[in-house]
């Protein structure tokens, strides 16, 4: 082995060192909808009822290094809803919840993100449905995984607020006015060759 | 171990309770499953759980109440067929009263609806959620309703046959209001 393999070989090894270290500063943007859910919990009669939406898609970029400049859209498809039973997903598409013909997407656009610590940030933004739209606040923590972030978290929204329910449905005596969404989105990390 | 002259108060309260509890439950059963969806469905189908919930325990109390304490004997001259017969009826007609809420609770189980007694109490759910299993113990609840329905009838009617062609003490021992004194 001669003085210029030696010289290869160490260069490859600093080469390596880098780009292990660049890794670390990656910004995960790839948002995997078939890797994550968006689900809900509202209670009924005081029964808690899990649903879940099938269809949603958005952009994240995310660098943890820099949560100042994250930023995160989600859509989602409310004709895609599994609320609980086939009665239920043909009554909350009607006029008096979601309206899905007339406002068939929910977005919620995260205007800052702020972290906690302990790979928790708080995330604040604008959640619109049915033509309305309200700030709201969630806690989500941040998890790599393999080459991709996963960001988990819940928050509670008012259905009232964005005229939810509307009706004979607007009395919170049956279906109560808090509904709880969770969310687990997966993002892939960004192809690094291209920065 | 010989058999008393009646039947004890409590069996006597413990009949006509579940007796009034499974008639109005049934008959809510009957209404409330053609309903379109709105609040008011969905607390009538509440409540109709909660009545299945209290007729469920009020029923493994009658059990266990029946177990411990003899039922008056059967009629002097009753043929031995027919005291064959009303023996298998109330065998039947406890093992449905344990059947058709139980079935009832499996099936709201497999629907993912939790039973929450009151809206203060949750129940266990038996089962997973499961739409083909939820939609087959739908069926199940049904035909065992009204199996326990048609029971019910040849119950009454037996009754009836014993209190007005018999002229016996078969209904007026259950029933005090009508008792010769």
């Amino acid at each position: 082995m001669n003085a210029l393999t030696k010289k290869i070989g160490l260069l490859a090894g600093m080469l390596a060192l880098w780009a292990s270290c660049s890794a670390q500063a990656v910004e995960f943007n790839q948002l995997q909808a078939d890797k994550s859910a968006v689900s809900f919990v509202y209670k009924q009669m005081n029964v808690p009822i899990e649903g879940s939406f099938k269809r949603f898609h958005g952009l994240i970029s995310f660098d943890p290094a820099k949560p100042a400049l994250a930023r995160a859209e989600i859509d989602i498809d409310l004709a895609s809803i599994d609320a609980g039973s086939d009665e239920a997903n043909d009554e909350v598409a009607g006029k008096l919840w979601f309206n899905t013909k007339a406002f068939p997407v929910a977005r919620f656009v995260a205007t800052s993100i702020r972290p906690l610590g302990n790979n928790r940030f708080e995330v604040a933004g604008k959640m619109s449905i049915k033509g309305r739209t309200h700030d709201e606040r969630s806690v989500a923590t941040f998890q790599p995984q393999g080459s991709s972030g996963v960001f988990a978290g819940s928050l509670v929204l008012k259905r009232a607020d964005y005229g939810i329910g509307e009706g004979m449905w607007a009395d919170f005596g049956t279906v109560a006015n808090d509904i709880q969404i969770k969310f687990r989105l997966v993002a892939a990390a960004a192809a690094t060759g291209k920065k | 171990m010989s058999h008393p002259a009646s039947y004890t108060r409590t069996a006597i309260a413990l009949h006509w309770l579940v007796a009034i509890a499974l008639v109005a439950t049934f008959g809510v059963g009957l209404y409330m499953s053609g309903l379109a969806l709105s609040p008011a469905k969905l607390k009538i189908y509440s409540w109709h759980k909660w009545a299945g919930v209290t007729i469920f325990t009020l029923v493994l109390f009658r059990l266990v109440w029946r177990v411990t304490h003899r039922p008056p004997a059967p009629p002097v001259g009753m043929p031995a067929w027919q005291q064959r017969a009303a023996e298998l009826a109330h065998c039947l007609l406890y093992a449905l009263m344990v059947a058709v809420p139980l079935s009832g609770w499996l099936m709201s189980s497999a629907k993912g609806f939790q039973t929450v007694y009151f809206g203060v109490l949750p129940l266990p759910d038996l089962l997973a959620k499961n739409k083909e299993l939820g939609d087959a113990l739908t069926l199940v609840h049904k035909w065992l309703n009204f199996t326990l329905a048609g029971l019910v009838v040849i119950h009454v009617g037996a009754a009836l046959k014993h209190h007005f062609f018999d002229r016996d003490n078969v209904l007026a021992r259950m029933l005090p209001l009508i008792r010769k004194p």
